[in-house]
């Protein structure tokens, strides 16, 4: 078997003008991995200093105060929700169908809008209750780490809508089929840091 | 696997970005398991020890990070000539150095430090 495959060249892994008609978009999904990984490191920072700094309430309100774990669990399964019908875009979109992968995005898009209203309404409710980023260390490494999952949310979320124009005025052609694969990527990767996030911060910091 | 519909430059992707009704609808379900039952833990203090809990949500989490991986960022050690997985293995143990470095390092220094803080208060 061995042999075979050395001598009769059949694979074309090492075909010089195979690679050429790969050249366009070929290494893109790898590279937007990479920088999906670079941002997985930017998370790993916020992490670890809301792990240090996380316990540090000077005074000021503690997790358990705050957190309101039914809004949190609320906000997890809209996050879930939204992971499930970018994935049902997909599907579709591999099928070819413009209509189901535009109406597909669309949910996509509204469970990730509601993700980021209850974000906001909790954040608003924090910063009236007076737990403001300066009131302690714990408040600023938690709003700079939630924030930035939040702010990585809404530009998701403006990704999303301009990949529906693009798709509304070209079709499901094959430069639109990468950009909303690099945007799956993006969206999935938002959900596995949430996971990190309802764990670390607000499970954990309601058990301290 | 619906991807082989396509024809050539498709297959540039190597499967890394397809995946089947199947394969999402078992990642949803396992997930909505994986995240109710940390919730319901600590919701409802069903386990008196702290740690305990503690040790199981963290347990939870990091099993759920991989079904994501698997079922929603169709992870594979082939996708992409393995360089993606080389990439993410770099990334983990980058990261596992971070935290743990920072937790460790900085739980020193409080441990030792803050004593000195207090002595220094207490010095006439």
């Amino acid at each position: 078997m061995a042999s075979t495959a050395i001598t009769a060249g059949a694979e074309p892994v090492f075909h010089l003008e195979e690679e050429h008609a790969h050249a366009e978009g070929g290494s893109t999904m790898l590279g937007f991995w990479l920088y999906l990984m670079s941002d997985c490191l930017i998370f790993a920072m916020l992490f670890a200093a809301f792990g240090v700094l996380g316990g540090n309430y000077a005074a000021g309100p503690a997790p358990k105060d705050l957190f309101d774990l039914g809004l949190v669990a609320v906000n997890t399964t809209m996050l879930l929700l939204s992971s499930i019908t970018y994935g049902f875009a997909m599907l579709t979109m591999d099928k070819g169908r413009v209509g189901a992968t535009q109406a597909w995005l669309a949910v996509t898009m509204l469970f990730g809008l509601a993700f980021l209203s209850i974000e906001l309404y909790e954040f608003a409710h924090m910063i009236h209750e007076g737990a403001t980023p300066q009131r302690s260390a714990f408040l600023s490494s938690f709003f700079t780490l939630v924030g930035t999952h939040g702010l990585h949310v809404t530009f998701g979320i403006v990704w999303m809508v301009t990949l529906m124009v693009q798709v509304a005025r070209y079709g499901l052609i094959e430069a639109n089929r990468r950009r909303l694969m690099c945007l799956s990527m993006f969206w999935h990767f938002l959900d596995v840091v949430w996971i990190g996030v309802f764990t670390f911060v607000y499970l954990m910091g309601t058990l301290r | 696997m619906s991807a082989h519909d396509h024809t050539g430059h498709d297959h540039a992707h190597g499967g890394a970005a397809h995946g089947s009704l199947k394969g999402y609808l078992i990642g949803f379900f396992l997930s909505v398991i994986l995240t109710a039952i940390p919730f319901w833990l600590v919701m409802d203090g069903v386990i008196d020890n702290k740690q305990a809990t503690a040790v199981i949500i963290m347990a939870f989490a990091a099993v759920q990070i991989v079904v994501h991986m698997i079922f929603f960022l169709h992870m594979n050690p082939a996708s992409e000539g393995g360089w993606s997985m080389l990439a993410l293995i770099f990334t983990v143990i980058l990261v596992v150095i971070v935290l743990s470095g920072s937790l460790w390092v900085m739980y020193h220094l409080n441990a030792n430090m803050m004593p000195g803080l207090h002595e220094m208060r207490e010095m006439p």
